[in-house]
């Protein structure tokens, strides 16, 4: 049925959103919150794949638990909602087993980061090829807003009442530090970048790994005098500054100066299956590969 | 619409025409399609639905270009626009 036809005929037969059909239309209206940004994303994920035009049979989400975590329920394709932290893992295993098929990992700051941050830091120096959407949104909000491992310096939580004392994590330099292929942020506002950027992550051939700062008013904002949904996505974006390839270490999130956001890293490197072939194959020689032309240290260069 | 310098082919191309749709059992009153609605369309309506959250309304309908943004920007999946004739 066309968006078309259907919108006409408003009482009779309810107007059929264009992103219905990869929508669980009898799930909604969602769980998030008022003005939470995991929809807007949610969106972007959607209308990237596709846009992609890759065979919907062979895409897969996973997410882990948090708020983020419910896109797997919500999302009609094949999905999997794994236990705390555990997304990684089983994206792993569902691309190994079917390499062909794409797999996308959905989750949250706490969730890839707090519980999975030893996951994250495999599955990336791996570099398998998985396409991670990490919706920051500085705490965990499903759970009533605690300390995360992303939540800036001097910000209230429950847990922090007079203040953050911990230095967060910035995201896109640990996962371009421990060897994802494709690093990028955006605030929730860049609609177009954003599922630009998850198309051209969908394309890219290992691990990829994309940050969207949204806001969380209830659990976040409510705490740090932002209270409402619109005031919060305007904060973070009017604090962005688009820096494309630079450092992901110069990409620093400061909330009293600037966001920065952008595609950091866009490289290419061997893919975990790709090794994994050519050890099977036996194109691997011996280790170490000790050549005759082996060069000496030379002493009188040492100083010795 | 102004222009600054009037196109060479401004009589053969139309701006686009768009109509907005609202699920308004959807809408949760975050109020950023109102916000970020570059024709001003939209405005926060005096009636609420079910879950007591007060919708958006088309208050120029006419205006609407079918760009997509509120469709994009709307975190619930409860307003689009469709495509309309274009302008005479």
């Amino acid at each position: 049925m066309s968006a078309k036809t259907a919108g006409g005929a408003a009482a009779a037969h309810p107007p059929v959103h264009p992103q219905d059909h990869l929508l669980r239309t009898d799930r909604l209206p969602h769980i998030w919150c008022t003005g939470c940004g995991i929809g807007i994303v949610f969106g972007s994920l959607m209308s990237a794949v596709m846009k992609s035009g890759l065979p919907l049979n062979d895409v897969a989400v996973v997410s882990g638990i948090g708020c983020t975590g419910r896109m797997a329920g919500y999302i009609k394709l094949d999905s999997y909602h794994t236990t705390h932290g555990r997304a990684l893992p089983f994206a792993t295993g569902l691309k190994l087993t079917r390499p062909q098929g794409k797999v996308i990992v959905a989750s949250g700051d706490g969730d890839l980061f707090a519980i999975g941050g030893n996951h994250f830091i495999h599955a990336a120096r791996r570099n398998l090829d998985l396409t991670v959407i990490c919706v920051n949104n500085l705490n965990y909000g499903m759970t009533g807003g605690q300390q995360a491992p992303s939540t800036p310096f001097g910000a209230k939580t429950t847990t922090s009442p007079s203040g953050s004392p911990d230095q967060p994590f910035n995201f896109c330099a640990l996962a371009a530090a421990c060897g994802a292929t494709y690093v990028a942020r955006w605030t929730a506002l860049h609609i177009r970048l954003l599922t630009q950027t998850i198309g051209e992550a969908l394309a890219h051939r290992g691990f990829s790994f994309i940050e969207i700062l949204a806001p969380c008013p209830t659990a976040f904002g409510r705490r740090n005098k932002i209270r409402n949904p619109l005031d919060l996505l305007r904060f973070y974006y009017d604090r962005s500054v688009v820096k494309n390839k630079i450092s992901p270490d110069q990409a620093v999130m400061d909330f009293q100066g600037n966001l920065v956001v952008g595609k950091f890293v866009d490289v290419a490197k061997p893919t975990w299956l790709d090794g994994y072939r050519q050890v099977n194959s036996g194109q691997v020689g011996e280790w170490p590969e000790v050549a005759a032309e082996v060069p000496i240290p030379e002493k009188h260069l040492l100083g010795a | 619409m102004k222009f600054w310098r009037k196109p060479l082919d401004l009589a053969a191309v139309r701006p686009a025409r768009g109509r907005v749709v609202i699920i308004e059992e959807r809408c949760k009153g975050c109020s950023f399609c109102i916000e970020y609605c570059s024709r001003e369309v939209l405005a926060l309506s005096e009636s609420f639905n079910r879950k007591g959250y007060h919708f958006p309304k088309a208050i120029k309908p006419e205006l609407c270009v079918n760009c997509h943004f509120c469709e994009a920007v709307c975190p619930e999946f409860a307003i689009f626009s469709v495509e309309e004739e274009a302008q005479a």
